[in-house]
């Protein structure tokens, strides 16, 4: 079935467009439960489990599968990456949704969907026949969309009713929205928010502290008071901005002084511009990495970068009092020329808010579930966050996310997302300091894995095809000690002709990371490999780098080798690439080559081919101090 | 604002296609009495007229006409409310030079010029609404116009546009496939033989994926050519009926 999709859309230029674009409907579109024998010839094969009994939730007995509408993924989706959460339907509507809401919540959504574990079924539902819901005149496109969600989670209900009569399967709406939630349940659909449905998992109580919690539940702090001015809309923002009024820029807090920060400003012009900010209020809610707008303040207002260090003590989160006297030591005075630009924030352009680690410190009142949450770099502000744990919680790292800041809290809002381990302990330190510095360092995926070659690995007839065989060259290669990732070796002998031959030869590590693949794709995200104290964080799987990859003593390995002919004066009379197979005959330490250069006795072809590479090297040092 | 998803994960296209999947081909031939033969076509949005007067005497210079063959002359040309925003030059602009050229060697490859030499045959095509895929919908149009005048042709000319996203190739590109920037070519197929009229690509594309795209063009063309068959066989019974056969 053809329907067609009109709209008017704003071009660039600021005309009006008109699209039409067709849609079709299809009837072979598949639920994805196991059992539905209905759907069995759709494309997609059966993905939601056909007894999803794990979850044993007091509000909805049988056995049933979730279905989230967009609000409840963009802000709890903590909660449904638990391994906890099992067999979701995840509706195209609200795929689209969080696609041009939230790119990071989108790539979740999506690795979520591709591990087969976690059963997560996506349903095209704005193509299936039965689902599609057209716009009607007056209805926004809000309201639509909810509208589609509502009739996808009642046709499911009908459908899986139709699939056993025993098995009785339900489909429960998650929302957080209380007027959509009203309406599902109108309609005979059953529906719960989320923080119901979580509460209602009696087995899995830690569930509830991963909820974000959200301004709208109205279970903050409130000191009654607004402490903020109010962020200004977008709009007025660009136009601002466009005007002059404004300056947009990244803020960036002082790590010395938690009142104090300053905003880079992007111009084109190469004198990126700093601005000063003082003070709570100017400081206006803005985090570390934000992308916000400035407003300077009139020239008699400007102050001098503080040479105070001041951290965020207080206990007490809601003196405001104590911060504005604390504000005042900023204030000395000082001599006009150190007067720098200074403004304050007047909106958010983009917030680049991440999962911050650091430790909880506990509140004074015993009773109390609301905590302030200290990160570990003290560019970021103290969070609040609400946890039933806090006794375990407390003296261990954790990781906390932040959800908002409402103009009436001294502090932003967040929620727990994991806990690390003991302070003080080194591999949670080790944890903290990997993420707080963006270091991939999850084991590899399975994916990844895949790409390795089948050990056991030898060189086969193909391999050998297009390589030089150079295992009878005497090559060795020289490493700190307790080195398994060998990357180099060198060999040098006498030619017949009098000259030198001297090899260099690398792994050729092409030969087992084919281009694009996710292997290829992993290494080139992580891009180094790490070394810390204890540990070694691979760039590339071990098998590879230690092993296959590793051109080891006495073991054939392949390589990409440079040769070149040259006089004993260490005089290139001719160069060679190639690719080929190498067997070093010794993996040395530089102790081991360094006595074997200086012990007498030894004259083997190694201790020679060492001694030959040491002169040349000399002599080629030689030659580069001359040339400076 | 992340722009259009062309392909989705579960395999679904912007409107809901699947990857080789045809849009909706709606014909009509013998739409105007006063041509020698006409035929109006719609694939999807796009909306294409195409009316042929031949074979006859040559007009213009008799110098130009060939002894042993028929002249095929092509025009094309899009109304100026064929895309979003209104067009100012419907003719002589160089795209439109250029698919008349495109048509005229897609067409003298199939139509058995050797059977009418010394005459002109003219084949003119009017796209009334563009949404991509235009070039196969006036190969279509002509096609069955061709037809509709009683030319013999060496076989049906099926035509279909092909692009390549993600790894997949994707049958009869939409505009916004189009618009999207990946490569496309455009395919004429003499089905039964299989034998390529005209293969036109102006894009990059890496030459291992060259075949999997053309395999989905031919595939998708052939797709056409069932479609158009029917199409035809549907007018000559309606035609007989009317003569009372």
């Amino acid at each position: 079935m053809l329907k067609s999709k009109t709209f008017l859309k704003k071009t660039r230029a600021g005309g009006v467009m008109k699209i039409v674009r067709e849609h079709y409907l299809r009837d072979d579109i598949g639920c994805g439960a196991s059992g539905c024998a209905v759907c069995d010839g759709a494309h997609e094969g059966p993905v939601l489990e056909l007894q999803p009994l794990d979850r044993a939730s007091s509000l909805c007995p049988q056995p049933h599968y979730l279905l989230p509408d967009t609000n409840v993924l963009l802000h709890q989706i903590d909660v449904l990456e638990d391994p906890a959460i099992r067999n979701v339907i995840v509706l195209q509507t609200v795929l689209q949704e969080v696609r041009n809401r939230s790119a990071p919540v989108y790539k979740r959504i999506r690795d979520m969907t591709n591990n087969q574990e976690k059963h997560f079924y996506t349903f095209t539902n704005e193509h299936h026949r039965e689902t599609y819901v057209e716009q009607l005149q007056g209805e926004n496109s809000n309201d639509r969309n909810d509208r589609a969600i509502r009739v996808a989670a009642k046709w499911y209900n009908e459908h899986l009713k139709n699939m056993s009569a025993e098995n009785r399967l339900q489909v429960i709406f998650i929302t957080n929205d209380r007027k959509n939630k009203e309406k599902a349940i109108e309609e005979g659909i059953p529906a719960f928010t989320c923080e119901e449905y979580i509460k209602s998992l009696t087995a899995n109580p830690e569930l509830i502290d991963r909820l974000a919690c959200l301004s709208e539940e109205g279970n903050e702090i409130e000191s009654g008071k607004t402490i903020f001015s109010e962020h200004l809309p977008l709009s007025k923002l660009q136009q601002g901005i466009k005007s002059g009024t404004y300056l947009q820029g990244t803020f960036r807090a002082s790590r010395e002084n938690y009142l104090e920060a300053t905003v880079w400003v992007h111009s084109d012009d190469e004198d990126n511009k700093e601005i000063l900010l003082q003070g709570l209020k100017n400081l206006n809610r803005a985090i570390h990495e934000d992308i916000v707008a400035v407003e300077l303040l009139p020239k008699h207002q400007w102050v001098a970068p503080s040479s105070v260090v001041l951290q965020d003590e207080g206990q007490n989160e809601d003196d405001i009092e104590k911060e504005e006297e604390r504000e005042c030591i900023l204030k000395t005075a000082v001599n006009e020329k150190m007067l720098k630009p200074t403004g304050r924030v007047v909106g958010i352009i983009k917030r680049n808010w991440r999962p911050y680690c650091g430790m909880l410190s506990k509140s004074d009142i015993k009773e109390s579930r609301r905590h302030l949450f200290t990160p570990a770099d003290k560019r970021i502000p103290r969070i609040r966050i609400e946890t039933r744990q806090a006794s375990t919680l407390e003296g261990r790292r954790i990781i906390v996310a932040v959800d908002g800041w409402p103009r009436n809290s001294r502090y932003p809002n967040g929620h727990f997302v994991k806990n690390l381990g003991e302070v003080g302990d080194k591999e949670t330190e080790t944890e903290v300091l990997l993420l707080e510095h963006d270091v991939p360092h999850q084991a590899f995926s399975q994916a990844v894995l895949s790409f390795l070659p089948k050990m056991p690995w030898s060189i086969t007839e193909k391999d050998m095809k297009n390589r030089e065989d150079l295992r009878h060259l005497c090559v060795c290669s020289v490493d700190p000690p307790g080195c398994t990732d060998i990357d180099d070796a060198l060999h040098c002998r006498e030619l017949e002709n009098g000259n030198l031959e001297v090899g260099v030869h690398i792994a050729d590590v092409s030969h087992f990371i084919r281009p694009g693949n996710a292997l290829d794709q992993e290494s080139a995200r992580r891009g180094t490999t790490v070394y810390l104290c204890e540990k070694r964080i691979d760039m590339v799987p071990e098998l590879l780098s230690s092993n296959l990859c590793s051109l080891r003593s006495n073991v054939d390995r392949l390589a990409f080798s440079c040769i070149w002919e040259m006089t004993h004066n260490a005089e290139i009379l001719k160069t060679r690439f190639t690719k080929s197979v190498i067997n070093s005959k010794a993996s040395l330490t530089y102790a081991e080559a360094q006595m074997r250069i200086d012990s007498a006795a030894m004259n083997d072809n190694i201790t020679t081919s060492l001694r030959g590479l040491n002169k040349l090297a000399k002599i080629l040092k030689k030659k580069k101090k001359k040339k400076k | 604002m992340a722009g259009l998803e062309l392909l989705s994960d579960q395999g679904y296209r912007v409107d809901g296609r699947r990857a080789g999947e045809l849009r909706k081909i709606q014909a009509r031939m013998g739409v105007f009495a006063q041509a020698d033969g006409s035929a109006y076509i719609e694939q999807g949005n796009t909306k294409a007229l195409a009316v042929v007067y031949g074979p006859h005497e040559i007009r213009g210079s008799r110098a130009r006409a060939l002894p042993d063959r028929a002249l095929v002359n092509c025009q094309y040309s899009s109304a100026t409310f064929s895309t979003g925003e209104r067009k100012r030059r419907p003719h002589g602009d160089r795209k439109s030079c250029e698919m008349g050229l495109q048509l005229r060697q897609t067409f003298e490859a199939a139509i058995l010029t050797q059977l009418h030499p010394r005459s002109q045959i003219d084949i003119y095509v009017q796209v009334l609404q563009a949404d991509g895929g235009t070039y196969a919908a006036c190969v279509n149009a002509a096609t069955l116009a061709v037809l509709d005048a009683g030319i013999p042709m060496r076989d049906f000319v099926c035509a279909c546009s092909a692009g390549f996203v993600d790894g997949t190739a994707l049958a009869d590109l939409s505009h916004v496939e189009e618009a999207a920037g990946g490569p496309q070519l455009a395919l004429a197929l003499l089905p039964a033989s299989g034998q390529i009229a005209l293969l036109e690509m102006d894009a990059r594309l890496h030459e291992d994926h060259l075949e999997q795209v053309l395999e989905a063009a031919a595939r998708a063309s052939r797709d056409v050519h069932t479609v158009l068959d029917r199409v035809v066989r549907q007018h000559v019974q309606e035609a007989s009926v009317l003569l009372g056969d």
